[in-house]
This record gives structure tokens, C-alpha cells and sequence, in this order.
């Protein structure tokens, strides 16, 4: 469908954001070209800035380097061409599905005796007929999302800006809602000319775009792209259709690294600090304990997510998780427990503890923080003192994060107390000395 | 439980105890006021107050000028607070000057204003006009910043993506108003609204009877006449009077506010149906009614001309050519702004310094005398609140009989039954004191109870059953469950209370009665003598030593234990 003339092209776009004396880069360096007639797929785990630049690409934020072009002119403020289609459906409750989908319409001046039949055309074509006086709170959330859609359309936009729209509805109603967009999109009856998806979902972008672009976190950057040379209607179960994914997969959780380059640096040294996953224990043990029982203690990472029921973005952290603490490898998509991950699957709870505290030791944020807290009076700190350190290395909401991390991991370990009431991160009594 | 759901502590809003921007703010009210001292040096020594009648038939004409300034007030303080809360919640430079400020305003005991206002206002207009003035202003400063804050937070609570969506479907500045901001805020609004408009009578009713020395301030209204009514002893009168301020502010309950909450109850942002909508029977008739239907038709082509002209007259601006207005008559301007606000500082200062120091010791005295009233006031509130609000939050058949008395009650503004109260216990010893007392207590215990009911029904079911499981009773069960659970809402409550026992002050200790004058020790006092004597130095300096100290109270009490609340307590 591709005519080869370009719609939207980004150029050099970099957003970096400062706090206080600190600068922290959430994309960098993104160049993208979008054709006329393509379904593109931004694909990458939380926190890689697709969303940031699906906002930058539409002019709702500057960035703050680099060019937006739309039809080869530099973009000015909001793109009139463009439209959103919200992760959380951006309807207004007070207005009825009729009047969110013509408020679109009069905004643009266009007079009641116009706007109010193609409003209701477009209700009546996602399938609402009847719903028109009805209030989105009468609505499920996959009738609220048609609304979104349908309000979409009514502007007759060139192009279509997805953000995650599937990803807060149940199961059914996205993989309908999914197919009628496809059914859209490949029947030509709208005047869209491109459609540009953010998801966090493989299987969703593998399922519906013409190009995948893969991004990665920290900082948010295009990995890779990816085609998807498959017609529609597509078949998941399908071979081609499996090793595409697969082939997805391999590229998000890369490729187990030399363990320097694995752990990071300590805040303040040379070299990049680490971010530790935002990861629940209890989920990390339940990843182990389920590679254990399969056949030579290995399993393809998409297929993992059907297992164990998550989503993507979720096994991809734990994933990286048990990467990082060593209790697995990551190859071409693949994952294997290590003599050392297979040891923890099958210890007892003490002694996952014990094999827990010796590897997340190694982790240069812990010995950092475990250093820290050797040096202070009484081996206690407040928690304020040890968020401000890391606001040094990432942004604040991220620095509190981590140090949740941090605090969630240390406990589980039994390296470190915390006292909430005074917040206070103790050392537990017991410590041994940390080589530094 | 209607009312009280929306009581709720408001958000922590500044890190630090002090910032430059409370100073800014502080410099700019003494400026203001030194401005008004200044002027005030030319007011006639002699003002004639209204001459008012107590035939029941005027009633209806003084309730109608009492509600006229309100409205007027009213009107004023809504235009400012959208004005106000836009530019403060859409640019981030003026946000920084904008808020320290209301923050400070917002704090600052109104009432001791009104003698400086009534002066400065005397001197440069017709007496008629700048009474009338007066009191507007007066009702005014008590409404704008609490509506201005509230109308503030609603714009910056705007959840991100319908933000995004307006600007994606380009809605320009009316559309956004129209649609976006105004429905969110709505409720909460109407709410603040209400609370404004209760305030107002208290300020309404203490600038209609305010006379001190040989000038008579006095406004024609429901406030002047309850006034004149106590002072000649006519009982007939007073009952007359309280009726007519009673049925004033019921009506207006029942035709005003309770059809304007069940009609924003459709700008709810909940997605899911509300169990007890808010419910009026005028509205529903208004609603059923053919003639209203009609209106509303013919009304809606009107409304869809006027958008339409809107948007084709101004549509939407991207936010960077906004952005780019700064320019050389803006700094300018801030420029003059500065340098007017340093001059004045200045000259109020110097005024502050040729006050001698005995006036200072009585401020200081003063000070102390009016802080104890306002302590043992509401020490009092708080030993009657606590038990009886706690029993109506958590006994609902108990609620559904005291509520609306409770709330009747509370509407009548205490500054209206000060002069009948004071009919009652003047031949008393300390009759003042216990007058004084008994104002500031009718000015903060409804603050208190309304708070208290709030936090008790919002104990959680769970809570209850967990602690009648484990056996606890008496003192044990009020240490562990209900006072943790309550103790923020008392220090919201108290905060607010406090601020209503300082403005009572003004009215309360300094008072003319019968042809004769009754004062005590306390800055109130101090400030309404200051007045009657035009000692316009020690004017300024009392005033300004009350705000200073609610300020400071504010910060260095309150303000710790409200963090404190908010840490600990907060039930979630």
C-alpha cells in the first residue's frame, strides 16, 4: 500500500529533560520516516519515550532537539492533520457519545447542520448505533474506546496516532476492536493515510503493522526496525507469523552480556549506572521456579508470556531481572536457566534468601548503598538522604522508584531494614564486610 | 452525607515554612494598607449613619440589600477567581508570584481590614457609596482567594490526557472553557460557593452594624436592623429579624444552590453511576417544566451563534506563540511594580517607626489577650464538637435528625446574634469578655463540627468491626481508632476555626451599645479604638501585627501539625 512519498519525517529529535543542575536524556537521537499508506508500530518496554514521541511527532510537546517535518514543512504547534486515540480514552464524561464525537467537529467550526450527520454516520459505522444520548459511564471499555475511535474519524485526519489503545480493555473486546481497525484501515473507507501505533504488546504490533520500529530504555532510542512482510488477514498461529515474534523478542531482550557490562557502574564512577527492573519478588521466583519444570530448563520468551499470563513488557523485565542477578541467559529470543537460577528454583525459602543477598551484592547500586550506609552513624540514613543521591543519577520520579527497588530487594535479602514511620533505611545487624 | 463528603484536607501545597514569595506578599498587604492609612488621614471626623426603621414591613426591602451586596461581592470574587486561577495554572512564571500570595491572603484575618477600607474608602467617596463599597470589598477579600484556590486546583488536577485531547481536537480558549475546564470544576465550585456565600453574611453582618466613636458606618440591611433591634431592647423585633435572615438564607439554599448541585451532578468525573445523586425538588420542577423546555430551545441556536463567532474570531493558539509575550513593557511594568512596592514599604515602615513604644507594649498586650480568647474559644469548640460530632458521623439515624438542624444552625451568621447576645449578658462581670468569647466560639465551632462529623463517617466499616473484634471500648477505642482517624479533620477544621476567631475579634471586643461604648483588652479592641480616635499610626501597626500573627500561627502551628496529620493519620 506504501506509495513511497513521505508523510512524516523525524529528524534528530532528542527530548532531554533537566532537573536541577542534572540532565537526563529520555529519547535520543530518533529518526523516522513515515509513508504514505503505512501502518507503523512503535514497539518498546515502559519508559523508553514512545509516548514522548508520539507526542512530539503530533506537536503537542517541542522537543528539545531536532525537526519534525509533516509532508516535508517543519511542524508549527499541533498538527491539524493529526488525531490521538487515547490509552485511557480521553472522552468527556459529561458529554454524550454524540456530543464528545461532534465536539471534535464544531472545534473546527464546522456548523451544526453538517457535523451532527456525520457524527452519527460514524457512530453507526464502529457500531454504536443507538448509544448516541448515552453518557460514557453507561459505556464498557471497549464501547468507550469506538467512541475514541469514532471522535478519531470525525476529523478525517491523515494521520492516526494510536497510544496503547487496545491495552486498557479486556481481552475480547480488544482483539474485536483490533480487527474492525484492521478491517478500516485495509478496506481504504477512511481518508487516513497513515496509521502510527505505540504498544507495549508484540503480538498486537506483529498482528497488525506493515514496520515495526523497536525502541529501547535509558535512554529512549530506535534499536531497530523491523518489517512485516505478511498480508492480511493474519494467521498467529502460523509459522512465519511465530518466528516473526520470536524474531521481536531476540531483539527487545538482546543478548546476555559480559558481566561488566551487564551490572553498570556505581553512582558516581565512569560508565552508566544500572537501573534495577521495577520487579516483584515473589514474580522473579515464580519466572525461575516455572523454567524449572520445562524440558532442558529453557523456553522461548513469547511463549512465556501465554504461560504465565502477563504481558509482554512484564516478562521482559523479569526477564531482565533474572538476567542481571545471573540466574539466567538471554540468546536469540531464548531463555536458559543457569546452574545458579536452577539452585534458587529449587532451595528452600532461607536459603533463596541467602543465594538472593549474595548476587544482588554484586550489583554496584546495592554495594553503593550498602557502602553508604557502613559509612553513616549508627549504619542507619534517611530515606530522603539516599533519594536525593540518586536524584543525582536519574530523574526524581525514577531515583524514588529505584530506591523503592532498592529498599524491596535489600529487604528481601535481609541486607537492609526499613523503619517507615521515621523512614530510615537501617543496615541489618549482621553485616559483613563488602569488598569495595 | 451531603455536605460533608466534601470536606476533605486540602493538599499540601508548600514545602518550605516561609519562601520569599510569603514576604512579597506580606510587603504588598502592608503597602496596601499603609495606602489606605494614608488616605484615611482626610476622612470626615463625623459620619452620620442610616436612620433604621423596625416596622417587619421594611424586612423584606433590608434582607433584599443584603443579599444585593452579596451577589455583587459575589460576581466580583467569581471573575477574579477564574481570571486569577487561569493565568496562575497556565503560566508557570506568574504561578510563582500568584500563589505565595493567595496562600498569604487566604490566611489573613479579613475583618481587621474593614476599619482601614471603611476610612480610606470615606475619604475619597460620597459617604452612601463608599460604605456600600466597604462592605462589597470586605464580603469580596472573604470569597475571592478560597474560590480563586479551589478553581486554581481544579485546572491543575485536569487529568493529562483530556488536556491533550483538547488540544489534539483544537479547542480554542472559550471551547476549552466551555467544555473542559468549567464542567471539572464545577462541583467543586458550587461547593466553595456555598462556604463562600456562608462566610460572606458573617463579613456582611459585621460591616452593617460596624460604628466606632463618632462614626456611624452602619449599612441599611438585615445586619443593621438585628443591630437596632437589640439596642432598643424590642424583642418583637429581633424575632422578626432572625426569621427573615433564617427564611433569606433557606430560600436561597433551596432555590439557589441545592438545584445547581443536582444539576452539576452530570459534570461528575467518576465513570461509574453515583449511588445518592444530589437531589432538589425546584430543579426537577424547573426541569419538567414546559415553559423552561421552551426557553432552553429557543436559547440553544443562540448559544451555537455565539461558539461559532468565538471560534472563527479566535481559534486555537499553539502554546509556543503564546509563550513568546514577554517583552520590554512587561519588565517594565514589574519594574514600577517593584519600585512602588519598595517606596511604599518604606514609608509604612518609617510611619511604624514613630509609633512609641508604649503603643506597642499594648499591641503586644493586645496580641496576647485576643490570642488567649481565641485559644480558650476553641478549646470550648473542641470539647463539644468532638463527642457530638462523632456521634452523628457514626450513628446514621442520629445524623438524619441533627443534620439539618446542625446546618441550619450554622448558617446563621454568628456576627448577626452578637448585638441580642450581648443584650443578654452585658449586666454580667466580664459581661464583654464572655460576649467576646461567645462570638469567636459561635465563629469556629461549626468550622470544628462539620470537620469532626466528616472524619468520623469516614471511618471505615472495616476499621469498626476490627476493633469491636478485638474488645475495644471506652478510652481505648477512642485512642486507637477514633482520634487517629479524626485528627486530620480536626486540624482542618482548626485551621479554619482559628481564622474565624481572629476576625471575630474585630466585632467583639470593641462594641457600641445602647450610647455607650464597651471595650477589652485585645487587638480587635485596639484596632476599632484606633479607629474612633484616628490614631492612624497605631491603626496600621495593629493591624498589621494581627496579620503577622496569624500568619506566623498559621506556619508554626498549623502548619506542622497539619504535616503531620497528613503523614501519620491519613486513612487510606
Amino acid at each position: 500500500m506504501t506509495n513511497g512519498t513521505p508523510l512524516l519525517e523525524l529528524k534528530h529529535i532528542h527530548q532531554i529533560y533537566t532537573s536541577g543542575t542534572r540532565k537526563f536524556t529520555a529519547v535520543e537521537d530518533v529518526n523516522l520516516t513515515v509513508q504514505e499508506g503505512e501502518y507503523v508500530a512503535l514497539l518498546g518496554p515502559s519508559g523508553c519515550g514512545k509516548s514522548t514521541l508520539l507526542r512530539i511527532l503530533t506537536g503537542l510537546q517541542k522537543p528539545s532537539e531536532g525537526m519534525v517535518l509533516y509532508r516535508g514543512q517543519p511542524l508549527e504547534g499541533v498538527n491539524p492533520h493529526a488525531t490521538i486515540v487515547f490509552q485511557t480514552f480521553a472522552l468527556f464524561p459529561w458529554l454524550t457519545v454524540l456530543e464528545n464525537v461532534e465536539l471534535a467537529l464544531k472545534a473546527r467550526g464546522i456548523p451544526p447542520s453538517i457535523r451532527t450527520p456525520r457524527a452519527l454516520d460514524l457512530i453507526d459505522r464502529v457500531g454504536l448505533d443507538g448509544f448516541e444520548n448515552a453518557y460514557p459511564r453507561e459505556l464498557s471499555g471497549g464501547m468507550r474506546q469506538k467512541v475514541g475511535f469514532a471522535r478519531a474519524m470525525a476529523v478525517e485526519p491523515e494521520l492516526l496516532c494510536l497510544d496503547e489503545p487496545f491495552s486498557a480493555l479486556d481481552v475480547l473486546s480488544a482483539e474485536s476492536l483490533r480487527g474492525e481497525l484492521l478491517e478500516l484501515w485495509t478496506s481504504g473507507s477512511i481518508p487516513t493515510k497513515a496509521i502510527l501505533m505505540v504498544s507495549h504488546n508484540i503480538e498486537e504490533a506483529v498482528f497488525m503493522a506493515d514496520r515495526i520500529v523497536i525502541m529501547d530504555k535509558e535512554p529512549g532510542r530506535i534499536l531497530a526496525e523491523l518489517e512485516i512482510p505478511l498480508a492480511h488477514p493474519r494467521q498467529r498461529q502460523s509459522d512465519e507469523f511465530r518466528a516473526l515474534i520470536d524474531d521481536v523478542y531476540a531483539l527487545l531482550a538482546g543478548q546476555t552480556q559480559p558481566e561488566s557490562v551487564e551490572l553498570g557502574a556505581a553512582p558516581g564512577e565512569i560508565g552508566r549506572v544500572r537501573s534495577l527492573p521495577d520487579v516483584h519478588i515473589g514474580d522473579l521466583t515464580g519466572l525461575l521456579e516455572h523454567l524449572a519444570e520445562k524440558p532442558g530448563d529453557r523456553d522461548d520468551i513469547y511463549r512465556l508470556t501465554e504461560e504465565l499470563t502477563l504481558d509482554s513488557d512484564h516478562v521482559l523485565r523479569l526477564t531482565e531481572t533474572a538476567e542481571l542477578l545471573g540466574f539466567v541467559t538471554v540468546a536469540k529470543g531464548d531463555i536458559e536457566l543457569t546452574p545458579l537460577g536452577e539452585t534458587f528454583a529449587e532451595a528452600s525459602i532461607l536459603a533463596r534468601k541467602e543465594i538472593f543477598a549474595s548476587r544482588i551484592r554484586r550489583l554496584p547500586l546495592v554495594r553503593w548503598l550498602i557502602g553508604m550506609l557502613q559509612r553513616a552513624e549508627k549504619h542507619s540514613l534517611k530515606s530522603e538522604v539516599v533519594k536525593v543521591a540518586l536524584e543525582l543519577e536519574f530523574p526524581p520520579e525514577e531515583a524514588g522508584k529505584q530506591l523503592e527497588t532498592l529498599i524491596q530487594w535489600g529487604r528481601y535479602a535481609e541486607i537492609l531494614a526499613y523503619d517507615d514511620s521515621d523512614e530510615e533505611i537501617y543496615l541489618e545487624s549482621t553485616p559483613e564486610k563488602v569488598a569495595v | 452525607m451531603g455536605l460533608f463528603e466534601n470536606i476533605l484536607p486540602p493538599k499540601e501545597r508548600m514545602q518550605r515554612l516561609f519562601t520569599w514569595g510569603d514576604a512579597a506578599a506580606l510587603l504588598l498587604i502592608a503597602v496596601a494598607l499603609y495606602g489606605g492609612v494614608r488616605l484615611a488621614f482626610n476622612a470626615p471626623a463625623e459620619i452620620q449613619g442610616p436612620t433604621i426603621r423596625l416596622e417587619p414591613r421594611l424586612l423584606p426591602w433590608y434582607a433584599l440589600l443584603s443579599i444585593g451586596r452579596m451577589a455583587a461581592a459575589y460576581a466580583l470574587s467569581v471573575v477574579f477567581a477564574i481570571l486569577y486561577g487561569r493565568a496562575a495554572a497556565y503560566n508557570r512564571r506568574a504561578e510563582r508570584v500568584l500563589m505565595p500570595l493567595l496562600d498569604v491572603l487566604q490566611s489573613v484575618p479579613i475583618l481587621s481590614f474593614l476599619p482601614v477600607v471603611l476610612l480610606s474608602l470615606s475619604a475619597i467617596l460620597p459617604q452612601k457609596v463608599a460604605v456600600e463599597l466597604a462592605s462589597i470589598v470586605l464580603i469580596f477579600t472573604s470569597q475571592a482567594w478560597h474560590l480563586t484556590f479551589g478553581w486554581y486546583q481544579s485546572l491543575t488536577t485536569i487529568p493529562k490526557e483530556l488536556r491533550e485531547a483538547s488540544d489534539i481536537f483544537r479547542l480554542n480558549t472559550w471551547l476549552r472553557f466551555k467544555r473542559l475546564e468549567f464542567p471539572f470544576g464545577m462541583i467543586s465550585f458550587l461547593w466553595n460557593s456555598m462556604m463562600s456565600w456562608a462566610g460572606g453574611w458573617f463579613f456582611l453582618m459585621a460591616a452593617e452594624i460596624f460604628t466606632v466613636g463618632a462614626r456611624d458606618f452602619r449599612l441599611p440591611g438585615l445586619g443593621a436592623y438585628l443591630q437596632e433591634a437589640a439596642n432598643q431592647g424590642d424583642t418583637r423585633a429581633i424575632l422578626w429579624g432572625i426569621g427573615t435572615l433564617i427564611l433569606t438564607i433557606v430560600a436561597l439554599d433551596q432555590f439557589v444552590w441545592r438545584p445547581l448541585l443536582a444539576w452539576a451532578d452530570r459534570f461528575k468525573l467518576e465513570m461509574t453511576e453515583s449511588d445518592q445523586p444530589p437531589t432538589s425538588w425546584f430543579y426537577d420542577a424547573l426541569h419538567n417544566s414546559a415553559l423552561m423546555n421552551a426557553l432552553g430551545r429557543m436559547l440553544a441556536p443562540l448559544g451555537e451563534r455565539l461558539d461559532a463567532w468565538l471560534i472563527r474570531r479566535s481559534p486555537m493558539r499553539t502554546p509556543d506563540e503564546a509563550a513568546h509575550k514577554r517583552n520590554w513593557l512587561n519588565i517594565l511594568l514589574n519594574l514600577l511594580l517593584g519600585g512602588l512596592l519598595l517606596y511604599g514599604g518604606v514609608r509604612a515602615a518609617q510611619m511604624l517607626a514613630a509609633l512609641p513604644i508604649a503603643e506597642w507594649g499594648k499591641i503586644l498586650l493586645g496580641t496576647l489577650a485576643t490570642l488567649l480568647r481565641v485559644a480558650v474559644s476553641l478549646v470550648i469548640a473542641l470539647a463539644w464538637t468532638i463527642p457530638v460530632g462523632v456521634a452523628i458521623g457514626t450513628n446514621r439515624r442520629l445524623a438524619a435528625v441533627l443534620q439539618p438542624i446542625v446546618q441550619v444552625t450554622a448558617s446563621v451568621p454568628a456576627t448577626a446574634i452578637f448585638p441580642i447576645f450581648l443584650l443578654l449578658v452585658i449586666h454580667l462581670t466580664g459581661g464583654l469578655d464572655i460576649a467576646a468569647i461567645f462570638l469567636m466560639l459561635m465563629g469556629t465551632q461549626w468550622y470544628l463540627l462539620f470537620n469532626v462529623i466528616a472524619g468520623a463517617s469516614a471511618i471505615p466499616q472495616d476499621l469498626k468491626y476490627t476493633s469491636a473484634l478485638m474488645g475495644l471500648k471506652g478510652w481505648a477505642r477512642w485512642r486507637t481508632l477514633i482520634l487517629p482517624a479524626i485528627f486530620p479533620y480536626i486540624v482542618t477544621g482548626g485551621i479554619a476555626a482559628s481564622g474565624g476567631a481572629w476576625n471575630a475579634s474585630i466585632v467583639a471586643e470593641y462594641e457600641q451599645f445602647g450610647g455607650q461604648t464597651l471595650s477589652t483588652t485585645g487587638l480587635g479592641a485596639l484596632i476599632s479604638q484606633a479607629t474612633a480616635s484616628g490614631n492612624y499610626p497605631l491603626l496600621l501597626a495593629a493591624t498589621l501585627s494581627m496579620v503577622l500573627t496569624v500568619v506566623l500561627l498559621n506556619r508554626l502551628f498549623w502548619r506542622p501539625l497539619y504535616r503531620l496529620a497528613e503523614e501519620k493519620y491519613r486513612l487510606e
